[in-house]
């Protein structure tokens, strides 16, 4: 009965840690989906955008340490702490020009480009981002606080106890990411289904070419969807970065999201959520079955072959589309 | 920061391109001041770097040589740290230190070969503190083992000598230097009769989850921590999260900076960590260090860094080195000394408590001797709590020696293997 009750625990907590790799997939899957671009920059992004929303809220002076070096100052921050709603809304300004300047500077120019080629740009966006985030808000670890509860449920833990005898450990951050995610989907399957924008951009997804013939702006349609993974890689960037800090490690939560992609699908808003949770899931019942049997350390190797297994047999991921190839 | 990384690699570029001068005391430094882990090793570097520019500002070097330090790239990447061995050696290189325990063992047969000491300050391989063996490798003051040692003696210390039917668990890095301390705590845990439990956290350590609902579980009654970089600053979280007693959560010395407890904020009170070297800058070299660098604009960094746990690392490792060269030159008779002489230096290196103070650092690390045989040092070590509310460490012991009656057979063990694999004939 023990076993059951603590394989339960495992479950839950599972799901919630597969909402958060979700999260990070989600950006993926939206750019992939517009435009055929696998963005190898999306962690990065997840990064950026933690990074900036904490320089905004601590009131760090931007470019400081080369302000400092160029000019022979000693500038340590404006003095001040920025609320936090108006630090999320400059972030998420930060992220919609970046969504244009993507756009501006590098997918125009490669219109009509092999997706290699496309995907080679975003690998050195990726390496130009975390540069820049350097160089713009220091590479010191911060903390990051927007006010989200963190820690172990009471409720949850006082209520499990009362009818099982254990209490369960749920973390409130989790379940908060959890509720966030579920209103992020809802939003992008009501914005991809009934708005104008929403159409046009399946339109985009399906066939650039068609598109293109009946109007739809292809520029346009890129800069909102790379907006939206902006936004996405801000959520994504305010769980992680209050569950660890914010420090480039943080780039690294995109290795979470592969796996994820290849088993959902890397074309499938749903297809991300459902293979983040069977991942997440997954992964950690196997770590807690037979992880201590064959020395522990499991997840990342658990998530990546059951990856693999679904590419053998099932190439588009769950839920993405068949890929035909006609000659 | 991006300017001072291009002017550090620009003056690389330049070093690499012209032969140093040949009066210069060359000290390779592979840092990693970008990737995932500059958070940790930016202020390790500055902390080096600092040292020796002000030995050079206010001493003109060391026995009247400069020193040259020359800066090489690794982003903490095993092969770049290999690469940038290769690209420096030439260069007159006196000694490396490779920061990283996966460049060091990659580096310990390349040293024995081109003969070049290899310094590796609390991390690196633990048997390479037998010098008969490896003649050419030192990790001084404290290793691995003697981390878990002093560990588990803070635990019985804290018990009255009994924890037999404790049960420990050990959070480690999943790596060859996570695994380092396992043999010994297994061989402490059937003297001492605690239960150890080893839960493994695969690179890089952002999700957690699965080990600290483990340790809950288990009712664990300590944690111990071989993690770095994000993995440890996850780990403070969860445990946290789980309500584990911070004062019963003691992390070694690279789960120890104030990078690790910074995002669990207060909640990361109590949290100890060992140390084998002082916390803060209530010492007279930081005077010299804000007098002769940083007033006059030439400290590395932005000086927000000096103080920290790993800055302070980056002081003392420096600060050893330039023993060791005084060491050598004294040995010698010359000022200009050669890689063969630095190792005579660093393997007859005696640092006392009058030695510390002369160099404006007293009380802030323990006396050693090197010898032949002993090329690790006495292996103490402290351990230092965070005050989540003054955000600083305290140090909470006085030195605590490691077991050298469960360590010692260890090494000996150990060593004995690699000089059985590579042919090697004890020296002393």
């Amino acid at each position: 009965m023990q076993t059951l009750l603590f394989a339960l625990e495992v479950s839950i907590n599972g799901f919630m840690t597969g909402i958060l790799y979700a999260l990070v997939a989600l950006g993926f899957v939206l750019i992939f989906k517009a435009s055929g671009v696998f963005n190898y920059a999306q962690g990065v992004m997840v990064l950026f955008a933690a990074l900036t929303l904490v320089g905004l809220q601590q009131g760090i002076v931007p470019f400081e340490h080369l302000i400092n070096n160029l000019l022979g100052t000693s500038i340590h921050g404006f003095g001040w702490n920025m609320p936090t709603l108006l630090a999320l809304l400059l972030t998420l300004l930060s992220m919609l020009l970046l969504a244009w300047l993507v756009e501006r500077l590098i997918l125009k120019h490669l219109v009509n480009q092999n997706p290699v080629i496309l995907f080679m740009a975003t690998i050195g966006l990726a390496y130009f981002l975390e540069g820049f985030g350097d160089l713009m808000w220091g590479a010191d670890v911060k903390k990051l606080d927007i006010g989200i509860p963190v820690g172990i449920s009471d409720t949850v833990e006082q209520a499990t106890h009362e009818w099982f005898g254990y209490g369960f450990f749920i973390d409130r951050l989790d379940i908060t990411a959890s509720i966030v995610a579920a209103l992020l989907v809802i939003g992008l399957t009501i914005f991809s289904q009934f708005s104008k924008t929403g159409r046009a951009l399946r339109a985009v997804a399906d066939d650039h070419q068609a598109a293109l013939s009946v109007g739809i702006s292809l520029r346009r349609i890129w800069v909102i969807v790379w907006s939206i993974a902006g936004l996405v890689a801000l959520i994504a960037g305010i769980f992680w970065g209050t569950k660890s800090g914010v420090q480039f490690s943080l780039s690294l939560v995109a290795l979470k999201a592969l796996p994820v992609l290849m088993l959902g699908g890397l074309t499938s808003i749903p297809g991300a959520i459902v293979g983040g949770l069977l991942i997440g899931v997954g992964e950690k019942l196997f770590d807690f079955m037979i992880g201590s049997m064959i020395g522990g350390a499991t997840e990342n190797w658990f998530a990546y072959v059951v990856a693999l297994v679904f590419l053998l047999f099932r190439p588009q991921g769950l839920f993405g589309e068949k890929i035909i190839e006609r000659v | 920061m991006k300017v001072r990384k291009l002017f550090i690699s620009l003056a690389t570029i330049l070093s690499l391109a012209a032969p140093p001068a040949l009066a210069d005391l060359v000290l390779p430094w592979l840092s990693y001041r970008t990737g995932p882990y500059s958070a940790g090793g930016i202020p390790t570097a500055d902390g080096f770097v600092d040292y020796f520019t002000l030995l050079n500002e206010r001493d003109g070097g060391i026995g009247g040589e400069l020193v040259k330090i020359i800066e090489c790239e690794t982003g903490y990447n095993t092969q770049k740290g290999v690469e940038c061995y290769e690209a420096t050696k030439g260069e007159g290189s006196l000694v490396y230190v490779p920061l990283s325990t996966g460049i060091t063992y990659q580096l310990i047969p390349k040293v024995s070969v081109d003969q070049i000491p290899l310094q590796t300050m609390g991390y690196g391989r633990t048997s390479a503190k037998d010098g008969s063996i490896f003649e050419w490798v030192f990790n001084f003051p404290a290793n691995y083992w003697d981390g878990a040692s002093v560990a588990i003696k803070h635990v019985l210390d804290e018990n009255g000598g009994d924890i037999s039917g404790k049960k420990i668990a050990l959070v480690y890095h999943n790596s060859a230097y996570g695994k380092e301390p396992i043999k010994t705590l297994e061989k402490l845990s059937e003297k001492h009769g605690y239960e150890l439990t080893l839960i493994p956290v695969d690179h890089p350590g952002l999700e957690q989850k699965s080990q600290w609902l483990e340790i809950r579980r288990g009712q664990m009654d300590y944690v111990l921590m071989w993690g770095w970089g994000i993995m440890n600053s996850v780990a403070i979280q969860e445990a946290a999260n789980i309500r584990f007693p911070m004062e019963n959560f003691i992390g070694i010395w690279w789960s120890g900076s104030e990078n690790d407890v910074i995002p669990a904020a207060e909640r990361a009170h109590n949290y100890k960590s060992l140390t084998f070297h002082g916390v803060g800058t209530d010492f007279p070299l930081y005077d010299d260090l804000k007098t002769y660098l940083h007033d006059k604009g030439i400290g590395s960094g932005d000086g927000t860094s000096i103080g920290t746990v790993l800055y302070n690392t980056g002081i003392y490792n420096a600060a050893i080195l330039a023993g060791a060269i005084r060491k050598a030159q004294e040995i010698h008779g010359v000022s200009d000394i050669t890689p063969a002489m630095m190792r005579d230096g660093l393997e007859n290196l005696v640092v006392t408590d009058e030695i510390m103070a002369s160099w404006g650092l007293p009380g802030f690390a323990p006396p050693f001797e090197v010898s032949c045989e002993n090329h690790g040092g006495d292996g103490l070590a402290m351990v230092k709590q965070w005050d989540a509310q003054a955000k600083e460490w305290n140090l909470i012991t006085e030195l605590i020696s490691s077991d050298k009656e469960v360590i010692n057979p260890l090494i000996m063990e150990d060593s004995t293997q690699y000089a059985a694999e590579n042919n090697i004939t004890p020296r002393c």
